[in-house]
């Protein structure tokens, strides 16, 4: 007698809450998996403790960076992959607009409204070496914080390698 | 004291309606409709330089369903803040044929699109900055499809072609 409306009014509160989390995880954070080992040990170290072994990561990524894509060297970014628009990668920029970035072959230059972005285990991270810089308009925020395993939680660092940059904007050594 | 707790439960309930307003134009913005204005020569004689309002839909690039001949919103792999409306010329695996410099029309290059990008054109191409200058576009730059063109209204309708 009373259950079509109340099968309405629960759908409505469902379309409200889930118009309400798409917005806020867009605009301003959310929290993702982090898979595989590209980001060991910042991310999924795989030690040998039961509690590491048992599920991913999961991290804090704000997305208040998209609004005028400011980052700095270090920031641990999620992107959209360029060879494949539905996987989302998590890297950490090595190299911004101008930089010159030196890899094993040869030094690459960044071009404008692009970054290079690398694993921390460069052992078995697909990252720029691969597919080159990646366009600042694939990024779709920067992680903060960790917030799985309990025992990892906590703010992740910015980490610059100031030997295979050079930069525009720091000063040159030469 | 009751008076305030009155006040503040219905600034509250007010708040929380426009709150949820916002969400949804933000949600109907990103994900199903919304305008955009485009101007620039670079898309003459589909679009004028002066500045047209397009009608944007956000779920064929979704769904995958985009081809050559769409108008789409992109966003520049040079600068991320901008967007750009060009057409697609190319999808991925196919093969395309472009001359850098229209006047002189005996410099032309091939290449095959690469997986996960598109190749992307300005109609006018003698002004248009796009794919034959920055190379094969990501498909994850893609924002959406234009397809109808609602000011000014002597030019009102569907973009097609």
């Amino acid at each position: 007698m009373g259950t079509p409306r109340v099968l309405w009014s629960i759908t409505k509160k469902c379309f409200t809450v889930g118009v309400i989390t798409l917005t806020v995880s867009d605009l301003f954070a959310s929290i993702v998996p982090v898979r595989g080992a590209s980001m060991s040990p910042t991310f999924n170290p795989k030690t040998n403790s039961l509690l590491d072994s048992l599920s991913d990561d999961r991290v804090l990524v704000e997305k208040l960076c998209l609004r005028n894509y400011k980052f700095s060297h270090g920031d641990v970014i999620v992107f959209s992959s360029p060879n494949n628009h539905k996987e989302k990668h998590v890297k950490r920029i090595v190299g911004l607009p101008g930089d010159w970035v030196g890899t094993i072959y040869d030094v690459v230059h960044i071009p404008e409204g692009h970054c290079w972005v690398e694993g921390d285990n460069s052992a078995s991270s697909l990252d720029s070496r691969s597919f080159g810089p990646v366009p600042l308009g694939l990024v779709k925020g920067r992680v903060t914080h960790v917030l799985w395993p309990p025992h990892r939680v906590g703010t992740v660092d910015r980490k610059t390698s100031q030997n295979r940059v050079s930069s525009s904007s720091s000063a040159s050594k030469f | 004291m009751r008076q305030w707790r009155i006040i503040a439960k219905e600034a509250m309930a007010r708040a929380s309606i426009i709150g949820k307003f916002l969400c949804l134009l933000h949600v109907t913005d990103a994900y199903i409709l919304s305008s955009n204005h485009v101007l620039g020569p670079s898309m003459l004689p589909t679009l004028n330089i002066t500045g047209d309002v397009v009608l944007v839909e956000h779920l064929s690039h979704r769904l995958g369903k985009l081809g050559s001949g769409d108008l789409v919103l992109v966003r520049s792999p040079l600068d991320p803040k901008k967007t750009l409306t060009k057409r697609i010329v190319a999808m991925e695996g196919d093969k395309v044929t472009f001359s850098l410099d229209p006047t002189r029309s005996h410099s032309s290059r091939s290449l095959v699109v690469p997986k996960g990008h598109v190749w992307i054109q300005g109609d006018n191409a003698y002004v248009s900055r796009d794919s034959r200058h920055f190379g094969p576009l990501p498909y994850g730059l893609i924002e959406g499809k234009a397809f109808m063109r609602v000011w000014p209204p002597s030019s009102f309708g569907l973009l097609g072609e």
